[in-house]
């Protein structure tokens, strides 16, 4: 092998690149956007097109409660990253946890919401074009909470075994940004179909 | 260059028994083998594809021919595009970038090895789904096996109304799974270039290659979600009686074109810009000059890449948009002749006044000069909303977009095989053998595809399995058939001299061409590690500097 001997610089500069894991996560993060913007411009270009009820506004409740809990998760997920930058494991479990049972309420009240208008209200997504496009997009956004969840409970187990500690912020520092686009994509998803769209 | 006492004894692969050998292919997390897996799978369906153009121009050499039943036409036509589209060009693309971007930064490997194996075996694994449609979706007595909706499977032929079977469901899944291998490879590419860069290599001094990788990385980022996403809706459609494409139930047929189109242009750039990328490569070392305009190369890049987004309903004119809709899709279209046209005068400005080296590399990379260019101009007449209006849907269009397929992508590609085949085998490829193949598919592409142009302006339609005679299509048709066996016959050269190459040829040593991007510091092939010491550098030329100690670039950048 023939590798040249690159002339070393008398003084070593300081070279600073942007760490991968973040770089990775706000790609991501982009195409995860990307798959989204197309079901929420599905959801706006199809309102008022269904041909048969139930309307948005016979049915839909907005959900109050349960999205003040997905939006506080992202407060005490933030918490718990700066716990564990101090050092601090024992507030950062603690903190870890109120974020897990608080998506979980989340999730808890999509399908709460779901049972009702498949059971009560008799929506499905073969209904109509309004269940089509709702149970799709909203679906989609509880998926991606069902991934963070388990992502956020795999590091729960860790932590709960003793196996976490400081060392470890920069990798829970990048799931917790998954976590943030979780919650601002919920912000959209809110507008779009029980603001806008109802 | 004098660092062989720190090269590590490498274990010789001969000696090993073959399972050990292959064990480690599949489980390499290597970004240079992953690159020659994605290249090699790449090869393998681009004669699966090439195959199914085959027999799709025999069955049209003639009038009223019956070599193949409409319905297996159709199902050529289908798996070519995809095939194609998903499982040559960008595999072998990635493939490509894989292997250089590592090595031309000056970095040990990707910025996630597992990650790349996982988007390769994703993107492998979609392949063979595809084509395991012609096993395994007979799920319906005469529903047929292999997918036959087109490549951009408009609605509602995918409707299960009008798709019976599976067939659509594998298109759909394949193109779904390789689009998740994809996103991963993208992701891949661009943490890589901006976390992994050498010392020293500032963005603005990275090689042209490494800074196009990273807008078509970027391209893929935003394109293949809206793809994703509309083959979920697809699915659902199918499985859960979902509404999205049902006119029937008030959805939209048409969103489903925009939702496609929305990928399938930015798509073409994702394919064209790394083809940009070893142009611009391999025309300074064969001109002996530097590329000529350096920022402005990375500017028109970038302005591709943003154009590229807003031009998709230009695929939809025939549809029948608002006008105001056609004005903007009409000029958006034709603004990206500007940054594109841009390059070309920037490509021959870098060989202007140099010393031109004729070998089989720059010989693809000159080609690809006119045909691209060609191949843009046509673009630009179809750019024009009325123009469309009349050849939309015929062998025109087939005849542009494969000019700037075959005639743009492929050619660069060829050309980057032969630039970069000393590098990854270690030896040096049959010259002679490399200018055969390049004149027969020179001669074999313009038979194919200059005569294509004149049956669609004749007004044939494309898609359809066979014709009347006496329309004035017979004799073009027949010259197009006759281009497409002297294009077999360079594949077959090219094939031929590469795994003769690897055998019997010439050790190429570490820099055969004189060149001076990082990958030509290391030895051919590189070791695993790529480089013992991670290089600094100053210059976007690192190995001129060494090798002109007294002339320096980065005196002048």
């Amino acid at each position: 092998m023939s590798a040249t001997p690159m002339t070393m610089p008398e003084r070593e500069p300081t070279w600073e690149l942007p760490s991968r894991g973040h770089v990775a996560m706000y790609a991501l993060i982009v195409a995860e956007a990307a798959i989204f913007i197309i079901f929420v411009v599905a959801y706006l270009f199809y309102l008022g097109k269904s041909l048969t009820g139930p309307t948005p506004k016979d049915v839909l409740e907005v959900p109050i409660f349960y999205t003040i809990c997905l939006l506080s998760s992202s407060i005490t997920i933030h918490f718990a990253v700066g716990a564990l930058r101090q050092g601090s494991v024992g507030s950062f479990k603690a903190w870890w946890f109120a974020t897990v049972a608080l998506g979980a309420a989340f999730l808890y009240g999509t399908g709460h919401e779901w049972h009702r208008l498949i059971y009560q209200d008799g929506l499905t997504i073969s209904t109509n074009l309004f269940g089509t496009t709702y149970y799709s997009l909203v679906g989609l956004h509880g998926f991606h909470v069902v991934v963070g969840l388990i992502c956020l409970s795999t590091v729960m187990a860790f932590a709960l075994r003793g196996d976490l500690g400081q060392q470890h912020t920069y990798r829970i520092d990048v799931l917790s940004l998954y976590w943030h686009f979780v919650d601002a994509v919920w912000i959209v998803v809110f507008t779009v179909v029980y603001i806008i769209g109802r | 260059m004098s660092t062989d006492s720190i090269a590590l004894p490498r274990p010789r692969e001969a000696s090993r028994p073959l399972v050990d050998q292959l064990h480690d292919w599949v489980t390499t997390v290597d970004h240079k083998r992953l690159g020659i897996l994605y290249i090699l799978f790449a090869l393998f369906f681009l004669v699966v594809g090439g195959i199914e153009a085959t027999i799709m121009r025999i069955q049209l050499i003639r009038p009223q021919n019956d070599f193949v039943s409409p319905e297996v036409f159709n199902r050529m036509f289908t798996m070519h595009g995809t095939t194609m589209i998903f499982f040559v060009a960008m595999p072998i693309l990635f493939g490509f970038a894989n292997y250089l971007v590592p090595l031309m930064i000056g970095a040990r490997d990707m910025a996630f090895p597992r990650l790349n194996a996982f988007s390769f075996w994703l993107s492998a694994f979609g392949g063979i789904l595809l084509y395991f449609s012609l096993v395994g979706a007979n799920g319906l007595y005469g529903a047929g096996n292999a997918p036959d909706v087109g490549w951009f499977a408009y609605a509602p032929l995918t409707a299960q109304t009008f798709s019976r079977g599976h067939s659509t469901d594998f298109w759909t899944l394949a193109v779904l799974v390789s689009g998740f291998g994809s996103i991963g490879t993208a992701i891949n590419i661009l943490a890589t270039i901006l976390c992994l860069r050498c010392p020293g290599m500032k963005l603005g001094k990275m090689p042209l290659l490494a800074w196009l990788n990273l807008v078509m990385a970027g391209l893929v980022l935003l394109a293949i979600g809206p793809l994703t996403a509309a083959q979920m809706m697809l699915s659902l459609d199918r499985y859960l009686g979902a509404h999205f494409f049902d006119t029937q139930a008030g959805g939209s047929a048409v969103i489903w074109m925009h939702f496609f189109w929305i990928f399938g242009h930015p798509e073409v750039y994702v394919l064209v810009i790394p083809a940009f990328a070893f142009v611009s490569e391999i025309i300074p070392v064969f001109s002996r000059k530097a590329m000529f305009g350096y920022p402005i190369m990375v500017a028109a890049t970038v302005a591709i890449g943003f154009l590229s987004m807003a031009v998709w309903a230009h695929h939809m004119f025939t549809v029948g948009l608002s006008s105001n809709a056609n004005t903007f899709f009409v000029l958006s279209t034709m603004a990206i002749g500007v940054p594109t046209g841009i390059k070309i005068f920037n490509w021959l400005a870098t060989m202007w006044g140099g010393k031109i080296h004729f070998q089989t590399p720059m010989l693809f990379c000159i080609a690809f000069l006119f045909q691209f260019l060609i191949a843009g101009l046509t673009g630009i007449m179809l750019s024009a909303a009325p123009f469309d209006w009349q050849l939309g849907n015929s062998y025109f269009v087939v005849a542009h977009f494969h000019y700037v397929i075959v005639g743009g992508i492929l050619f660069a590609l060829f050309g980057a095989f032969y630039y970069w085949f000393p590098k990854m085998s270690g030896k040096m490829y049959n010259e002679t053998l490399g200018k055969v193949h390049f004149w027969l598919f020179v001669l074999g592409f313009h038979l194919t595809f200059d005569f294509m142009h004149v049956p669609g302006v004749l007004g044939m339609p494309r898609r359809i399995y066979t014709y009347e005679p006496g329309r004035g299509w017979d004799t073009w048709n027949l010259i197009v058939t006759i281009g497409v066996f002297f294009q077999a016959l360079g594949i077959l050269v090219f094939i031929g001299n590469l795994v003769w190459s690897r055998v019997k040829g010439n050790a190429a040593g570490s820099d055969p061409w004189d060149a001076w991007t990082l990958e030509w510091t290391t030895s051919s092939p590189p070791p695993a590690y790529n480089f013992a010491i991670i290089p600094t550098v100053k210059s976007r030329r690192p190995l001129w500097d060494l090798k002109h100690p007294e002339d320096p670039d980065w005196k002048y950048e």
